[in-house]
């Protein structure tokens, strides 16, 4: 063999060996460096999981009376797979569909769209689950209709009927408690790509917000699962497992059925005196609060909407309106998402602040008609002149211009415009003593968390628009390019950063750039009422099983304590007191049995509604009850309502009514809910048929 | 003497010890690739043909007599010295030509997957002409490239171009069916044995650049039809269809993929099983030993794979004769190439086309074609030293 040919050879080996070192690295490569991947992948080639849904434990009140239950219920559902293979896309059985259950061919059209097929903006309604899912159009059919549909099932492909157990909401008494049980949906793609932890089955339902999402995991239970083997032509080859379905734990709370639903109907006629007075009174929150425990009695938000819509069928009507601006946006809970400005009720803070500051509580203080702070002139409420008082009766009577002379007093004390290294921030710190700034710690999804406008807000808020202001001739509108704009444009742009001395007076009174949400307001008069004690909110009391055993008990937990003297906790109490006997309140508590303290709210609000009119004011009654040995808070908030005593006190009052049991101005023996003065402590027992117990009229 | 009283008592001789004269390593190797596949056959066939109430060793009962007929015509290879194959050859290379040119004519060829690539006989045999063309190709260009009619030390342009023609004819009416995996094959063992016949490095690099050109021509001018321009396409974005061929591709990945180290079984793999690769006992073949197998299993395969290539290197240094030189790297670079597309193909790296796994696939005429290059290789060694 010559030279050339066996050099050739040799190159030849080479490349050959190389081949099969390529085909080796490759199968290394696919076989065990990313074998667990495709181990997956030929899984979900291979297996079929049939889901058989577990029964989704109850949500129940303190006397065990359900929130939340199940009952049976006969779906139809449409395969979007099998209509999208149809020639008219499944618009031909989709109509006759709309036709056979009374619904609109709109509807059912936007129930079977996935939500990503659908321009933003026009999703209402939309399916959140996946193509894969059979799609309810309606959980509660009638029996005779589900059956022609299934006996003429050439007539509708791809449509289907089948028994299903279905998420009740029983509104006993009319109850809603929407917002706070939330309600229950299919999964979304997120939920089933594991996005928060959790494996999921794409049959099954879960909760989407309220408890129904809090308690998931306890009240979902385990579906039951049978896997099979299937083979190209989908026919079963084994089976691979086969577990039973688990019921899901109840869930006990703390709230009262009949509590609840009287909160509810008391927030709606507020709502509606307000408007009857000539208030927008667009929407309204009401709270009541166990001050021992923080635990949540009852917990209203209007406008609300039927949690009983989805498992019926959310038309788009229904489904753009729960977050309609027009409609006030009844999706959102008011009580934990929504920030109003406390005005007067805040007052209780300026009294700690105050007191630290080394004001004495009892001494006397003129209530002029204005206050003059630097250039401007602040007016007193109605600009009245109240004369000399003590501070009992200044905060009675809710006068504004004690708290803007000592607040301006503090503020020029700190160094006004150029504020020393260490500021004594008496406000600010009293504030902070309330644990403002942090939220409620409630048990419930999505709380807003309330703002303080201090010091280290004023900066920020400074970093965030100082371009806006410094810029402004370039930035705003034309319509903005008014003389006054202009020239506090000019002034945000100079000091923005600082606490101005009108910002420092409106903060005393609970304006300005203050917001909390209603809970917020309630653990904080909670706090006083109790001497001090801040309460995590608290809704559910206990996690049971359906044989009767606890599985976890939720007990209350103290956030912190008011940094207050015990006598400004007292001086409080007593002037608060005093608002009802002599105040602002007393009107509207005038012969009701039960001692009640609390103080009324009437927040300026700046800015216009959709329609172009002025903001009305932000009506608020804060209170505790009873007065001489405080058990419950009880706070109600209704936006653009008005005055705080004649659109909200009058709610609050209709709230305690129900709760002491007093009707006109006596106490009903035996009506009222917590007959030993406390809410109950006993775990009940937990059935689907346990009815509220009636309060006698 | 004679010549032919010589060659007569070559060939007695020959006879005599012509299994004493074989590779024991090369035999025991291919003894286990065929006693793997066989295995490998069954179990992708078994457990679907029973549960759609078909025969469950229909495959494996084929298999094995594809195997006996191949060994007996291995045998016979090696029985006539290879030095004598050369009388034969032009019968041989005819009838391959001759074979290509009736798959073709209607009614004689039968079509699968879109390549008239078969001559169905009776009894659900089907003939496979092109495997067949293979060894004429082989045998064919290696006598041209080893016959020395002058001083020269290697062959002469008149002979390479007279053995480009030998491979030329075949290939042109395999492009026609068309079956571009065995066109490729056939190209890269064309090279190999023009690489190492000693000729000129200009003509390697010439036919390179030649292929390159022919297969960017064929693209563009449409000689490849749209069903392999499709596949090649699945091959560069394997997600870009759903049903074909990108299907098929993705299942085999993910069915060797989910193997993982040890494998799921022999008999034992529900992709497999569940037949969600197509072609399973034949080009898909390998996806079975890797799912139920693992990578300890494939992984073994390879390297039987790699000792058996390196053997047939071994013979080709040894064997002091041109012609058994060429002839052993031919069907050396014919099953390479072969493996590694048959293989390639399986794991991703190469595109879709339908070739057989050599020793292991289930399919007469390929099993018949390789155990002769078997043949053929154990012929050279048996005559080493004669």
């Amino acid at each position: 063999m010559n030279n050339k040919s066996r050099l050739s050879l040799l190159v030849v080996q080479i490349l050959i060996v190389s081949l099969m070192v390529a085909l080796f690295g490759r199968l290394f490569y696919l076989q065990v460096a990313a074998g667990p991947k495709y181990r997956d992948a030929a899984l979900s080639i291979q297996s079929r999981d049939v889901v058989a849904p577990a029964t989704r434990g109850l949500i129940v009140d303190g006397f065990g009376v359900p929130l939340a239950m199940n009952k049976a219920g006969l779906a139809i559902t449409i395969d979007r797979i099998a209509i999208d293979k149809l020639e008219d896309k499944g618009v031909g059985v989709m109509k006759r569909l709309a036709a056979l259950l009374k619904l609109k061919y709109k509807d059912i059209y936007q129930n079977t769209r996935l939500c990503g097929e659908l321009p933003k903006g026009a999703k209402a309604g939309c399916w959140q689950g996946s193509r894969f899912q059979p799609i309810p159009i309606t959980k509660s059919a009638d029996p005779d209709i589900a059956l022609q549909i299934v006996e003429r099932s050439d007539s509708f492909p791809g449509v289907d009927a089948q028994p299903v157990a279905i998420r009740s909401y029983p509104s006993y008494l009319d109850v809603n408690a929407a917002h706070v049980l939330g309600y229950v949906g299919p999964l979304t793609e997120s939920d089933l790509l594991q996005g928060n932890g959790n494996k999921y089955f794409r049959s099954e339902t879960i909760g989407k917000t309220g408890l129904e999402i809090q308690y998931d995991s306890y009240l979902r239970g385990e579906p039951g699962i049978r896997t099979v083997i299937v083979d190209r032509k989908e026919s079963v080859t084994r089976e691979s497992q086969n577990t039973k379905p688990v019921a899901g734990d109840h869930l006990v709370t703390s709230l009262d059925v009949r509590l609840q639903a009287s909160a509810e109907k008391a927030l709606k006629d507020a709502v509606l005196r307000g408007r009857a007075n000539g208030y927008t009174s667009d929407s309204g929150a009401a709270v009541v609060m166990d001050i021992k425990t923080g635990r949540i009695l009852a917990l209203a938000s209007y406008p609300t909407y039927d949690p009983n819509a989805w498992e019926r069928g959310l038309t788009v009507q229904q489904a753009t309106d729960l977050f309609s601006e027009k409609k006030s946006v009844p999706a959102l809970n008011r009580a934990l998402q929504g920030l109003f400005a406390p005005a007067s009720t805040f007052k209780v803070v300026s009294v700690v602040a105050a007191a630290a500051a080394g004001y004495n509580l009892n001494a006397t203080y003129s209530c002029p008609s204005q206050v003059q702070v630097g250039t401007r002139a602040f007016q007193n409420f109605d600009s009245k002149n109240q004369g000399s008082m003590n501070m009992t009766k200044a905060i009675a009577v809710s006068c504004d211009t004690i708290w803007y002379q000592i607040a301006f007093d503090e503020w020029l004390r700190d160094g006004g415009l150029r504020p020393k290294s260490s500021p004594n921030d008496y406000f600010f710190k009293a504030a902070q003593s309330f644990k403002i700034t942090q939220k409620v710690g409630i048990d419930l999804p999505t709380e807003s968390t309330s703002r303080l406008a201090d010091r280290a807000y004023k900066k920020s808020w400074y970093q965030q628009n100082k371009d806006f202001y410094c810029n402004y001739k370039e930035r705003a509108t034309k319509a903005q390019q008014t003389p006054f704009l202009l020239q506090l444009a000019a002034e945000n742009c100079v000091d923005g950063d600082k606490v101005r001395a009108g910002d420092a007076v409106n903060f005393s009174i609970g304006q300005g750039d203050t917001v909390v949400t209603p809970l917020k307001l309630t653990q904080m008069y909670a706090a006083i009422g109790n001497g001090g004690t801040i309460w995590q909110a608290l809704v559910a009391k206990a996690v049971v099983k359906t044989d009767g055993t606890v599985v976890q008990k939720f007990t209350p937990k103290k956030l912190g304590t008011l940094t207050a003297a015990p006598s400004t906790i007292k001086f409080l109490q007593k002037s608060l007191r005093e608002v009802v006997v002599s105040g602002t309140g007393a009107g509207v508590f005038a012969g009701f049995p039960i001692e009640v303290s609390g103080k009324t709210g009437t927040g300026q609000v700046f800015g216009r509604n959709p329609n172009g009119t002025l903001k009305d004011d932000t009506s608020w009654f804060a209170s505790f009850a009873p007065s001489k040995n405080p058990r419950y808070a009880v706070v109600m908030m209704v936006g653009q309502g008005g005055f705080g005593a004649s659109t909200s006190g009058v709610g609050v009052r209709q709230i305690y009514s129900t709760l002491f049991g007093v009707t006109g101005n006596k106490v009903v023996p035996g009506a009222a809910l917590f007959p030993q003065g406390k809410p109950p402590t006993l775990l009940p027992k937990i059935s689907p048929a346990t009815k509220p117990k009636e309060a006698t009229k | 003497m004679s010549q032919i009283q010589a060659r007569q008592r070559l060939y007695r001789r020959s006879r005599q010890s012509i299994v004493h004269g074989f590779d024991p390593v090369l035999t025991a190797v291919v003894g286990l690739l065929l006693f793997v596949g066989t295995l490998l056959v069954w179990a992708a066939t078994r457990d679907w043909y029973t549960r759609n109430g078909l025969d469950g060793q229909y495959y494996l009962k084929r298999h094995i007599i594809n195997i006996l007929i191949g060994l007996v015509l291995a045998y016979a290879v090696t029985v006539i010295d290879y030095r004598l194959l050369r009388a034969y050859t032009p019968f041989l290379w005819g009838a391959g030509v001759l074979g290509l040119i009736v798959v073709l004519i209607p009614g004689l060829g039968a079509e699968i997957n879109g390549a008239k690539a078969w001559i169905a006989l009776p009894g659900g045999f089907q003939i496979q002409p092109a495997e067949l063309a293979k060894i004429a190709i082989i045998i064919g260009m290696s006598m041209i490239l080893s016959e020395r009619s002058h001083d020269s030390d290697g062959p002469t342009t008149n002979d390479v171009l007279q053995s480009l023609a030998v491979a030329a004819i075949p290939v042109l009416l395999i492009i026609v069916q068309p079956d571009m995996g065995t066109v490729l094959i056939i190209s890269a063992a064309v090279v190999t044995i023009i690489a190492v016949s000693g000729v000129p490095a200009r003509w390697v690099v010439g036919l390179l650049l030649l292929a390159v050109l022919g297969g960017f021509v064929a693209v563009k001018a449409g000689v490849i039809s749209e069903y392999q321009v499709n596949r090649l396409q699945t091959f560069v974005d394997p997600n870009a269809d759903t049903q074909g061929a990108g299907y098929q591709l993705r299942q085999a990945r993910i069915t060797v993929g989910s193997g993982g180290l040890i494998g799921t079984g022999l008999f034992n793999g529900p992709q497999t099983s569940g037949r969600f690769v197509p072609e399973q006992q034949t080009d898909f073949i390998f996806t079975v030993a890797g799912e139920q197998l693992g990578f300890i299993g494939s992984g073994g395969i390879l390297i039987l794979y790699l000792i058996l290539l390196m053997r047939g290197f071994s013979i080709a240094r040894r064997t002091n004769d041109p012609f058994g030189r060429l002839v052993c790297t031919g069907v050396i670079a014919w099953f390479a190439f072969q493996i590694f597309e048959n293989i390639g193909m399986t794991l991703g790296l190469m595109p879709m086309t339908g070739v057989p796994l050599p020793f292991i696939s289930y399919g007469g005429s390929s099993m018949f074609a390789t155990l002769i290059g078997i043949g053929l290789l154990q012929n050279v060694h048996a005559r080493l030293r004669g």
